[in-house]
């Protein structure tokens, strides 16, 4: 996996393909290498829609090995969105394929002078790029349909959707599944706009021919994969609850807990919290024939993820993601698993982000242009980004820009980007996150609700200020190592109680590296992540200033607690200094 | 008193999703958990009325007493 693929689409005469060693990025994986690559190469003034901006596709540091986990794919750029740096982190098979292909990253240059479509396919013997105008606007699952019938099934596939092409703002870049759909997708900040300001709709992978990657001490390698494999299936949350119930096993306990953001983050308990809890979706998708356990790459042991079916038992979506039946649910007053899960096939399928969309959609029933609670009114608004219509194009552009059109004061919006679904004012912990990550509200970048309601790593009381900062910090440091590995996040569960998990995880890395890496050195590697992207954002024009949140959040209190963010600003400001 | 009792994911496996109880005063969530068959070790995160309570806290009437096993996700 040494190699960077670098295509400029931007060359005289049409896209130029060069193949380079790893160089100075050499023993930097997923966010670590986008965001380093970011930061060195892309002028952080520039416009992210621009020739200048480069949209970077790396597997992580254990992607593509036979270690359990390790197939999450880091999509980073300049994010039209948020305006700062950008990691995406999406499951499938693109990296896992990608990483055995022998590619560390692809780099997406330049930017073509005409207005023509490009498809890029990588095999084992050779990258061939093609102007295809006929995939012009095709939606994901159409264009992957296209591609399996053009280059067999053996493929994996990474694309944009008409939202992408479209550059709007909240477009997602897709990853196909081990069923072969586009249904995991690199969702935030845009990055699905930056590859269609590339102009290029799919990247095809085909890895048949290539062989797992070998570890320097395959027998150490080994050992070390099995203890952390047995960690991960002895905890309760990796081993039995994330199985069982996936993501959306939190509606309930977010619910429960009074931070469930609900009518465009106006109160934090929602009456249909129930109906679309994991507990019901997982009874359903049996009920129908679906799947409640499924991996969304190969190698994945803990299996959040599953497979939807519609009312006559024929396959929708795959299951929707927590914050997706939050967003598209309760946060727009829609308790129907039915419509969520319809919406969320059409985002996929457009190329959109479902957090972005859910916020949004939220944000336009409060300024009136649907009710809260009406499913088919959400339905056709999602339609109408599909479609591209001009009002598609605002809610396409994202909640901080609906608010701003239609005139609406409640854009629950850091740095551009629409929170996620736990409400800042009740979890504290998660509002520091928010506030200060260096990719906008974002969840993922520091998940503060692990301590804060879960009792993981500890307890701190989500409804005080006390201890918020350090608990992000850490979190956020650890979040931007784990990144870079190519695991999912979701093994951080285990890790956090498991200390021995946490050194099975390190054991892989040295013995397939050959080193000598430390717990101390993997702090180490997340703070000069978090300190590379601290220092674009700096040049791209962002001040501490910008890491609050929105003022509304102090000043309103939210029900059933009736509080408000208190986290103080010169608190939110010592995050990073460690 | 009457509380109500909530019980979620594999914690409702056999038992119930909720249901409401008439207890004596002084009865804590140790007990409850007595009443219902449910190992303390398996309740890991406990409500009441949307705030973090510990095995040890007393009940009073109207409670909503929430209990879950460990679970994640994000
Ligand atoms: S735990 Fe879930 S999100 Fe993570 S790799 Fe497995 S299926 Fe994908």
């Amino acid at each position: 996996m040494g190699k960077i693929l670098r295509i400029n689409m931007g060359s005289e005469g049409g896209p130029t393909i060069v193949e380079e060693p790893l160089g100075n990025y050499a023993g930097l994986g997923g966010r670590g290498l986008t965001s380093a690559i970011v930061s060195k190469e892309v002028p952080p003034q520039c416009h992210p829609l621009s020739a200048e901006n480069k949209l970077v596709i790396a597997p992580g540091l254990l992607s593509g090995t036979a270690g359990a986990m390790s197939g999450r794919l880091s999509v980073g750029c300049k994010s039209p969105l948020t305006g700062t740096i950008k990691e995406a982190n999406s499951g499938g098979q693109p990296s896992q394929v990608l990483a055995r292909l022998g590619y560390a990253a692809i780099v997406l240059e330049g930017k073509p002078k005409t207005d023509d479509l490009y498809k890029v396919i990588i095999k084992n013997d050779g990258v061939k790029i093609e102007k295809d105008n006929s995939l012009k606007m095709l939606p994901n699952y159409d264009l992957v349909e296209r591609m399996k019938s053009q280059y067999g099934d053996k493929i994996a596939c990474i694309s944009i959707g008409p939202a992408g092409e479209m550059r709007l703002a909240a477009a997602s870049v897709a990853c196909t599944d081990t069923e072969l759909r586009p249904t995991r997708h690199a969702g935030r900040g845009g990055v699905g706009a930056v590859m269609g300001s590339k102009q290029v709709k799919v990247i095809v992978l085909d890895d048949t021919g290539t062989k797992v990657r070998q570890p320097k001490d395959p027998e150490k390698f080994k050992d070390a994969n099995k203890r952390f494999v047995e960690g991960l299936q002895k905890h309760p949350v990796t081993g039995q609850g994330l199985p069982a119930y996936g993501t959306n096993v939190l509606t309930n306990i977010i619910n429960e807990a009074g931070a469930y953001p609900t009518y465009n983050f106006k109160q934090g308990n929602f009456a249909g919290a129930s109906k679309i809890s994991g507990e019901t979706l997982a009874e359903l998708e049996v009920k129908r024939g679906g799947v409640a356990t499924h991996g969304c790459h190969r190698g994945c042991v803990i299996r959040c993820s599953g497979i939807f079916h519609d009312k006559d038992g024929k396959y929708l979506t795959k299951q929707p993601e927590y914050e997706t039946v939050w967003a598209h649910g309760g946060n727009c007053g829609i308790d129907d698993l039915d419509a969520i899960a319809m919406i969320d096939f059409w985002d996929d399928n457009y190329g959109l982000d479902t957090i972005e969309m859910g916020a949004t959609i939220a944000v336009a029933m409060e300024a009136g242009l649907a009710k809260f609670g009406d499913a088919n009114a959400a339905i056709q608004l999602i339609h109408e980004v599909g479609k591209g219509t001009y009002l598609g194009k605002i809610l396409g552009s994202g909640a901080a820009v609906t608010a701003k059109v239609f005139g609406i004061e409640r854009a629950p919006v850091v740095k551009g980007q629409s929170m996620p679904a736990y409400d800042p004012r009740a979890v504290q912990g998660i509002g520091v996150t928010y506030a200060t990550s260096t990719m906008g509200a974002d969840h993922t970048a520091g998940y503060a609700i692990a301590s804060n309601i879960l009792k993981i790593g500890g307890h701190v009381d989500p409804l005080s200020p006390e201890g918020q900062i350090e608990l992000s910090r850490n979190l956020q440091i650890a979040t931007a190592a784990i990144d870079s590995t190519g695991m999912c996040l979701f093994i951080a569960f285990a890790l956090l109680d498991q200390p021995e998990t946490f050194q099975a995880l390190i054991d892989m890395l040295n013995a397939f590296y050959g080193l000598n890496l430390t717990a101390d050195s993997v702090t180490e590697l997340g703070k000069s992540i978090l300190k590379m992207e601290r220092e674009f954002n700096m040049k791209a024009g962002f001040t501490k200033e910008h890491d609050r949140l929105p003022r509304y959040f102090y000043t309103e209190p939210i029900a059933p607690h009736n509080v408000v963010f208190k986290v103080k600003d010169e608190d939110l400001d010592k995050v990073f200094n460690w | 008193m009457q509380i109500k009792v909530k019980l979620f994911a594999t914690l409702q496996k056999g038992r119930f999703d909720e249901k409401m109880f008439n207890l004596v005063d002084n009865t804590t969530v140790r007990d409850v958990l007595h009443i219902i068959g449910v190992d303390e070790k398996d309740a890991s995160i406990i409500f009441i009325n949307n705030r973090h309570q510990t095995l040890d806290t007393v009940l009073k009437d109207g409670d909503i007493l929430s209990i879950f096993p460990s679970i994640g996700g994000g």
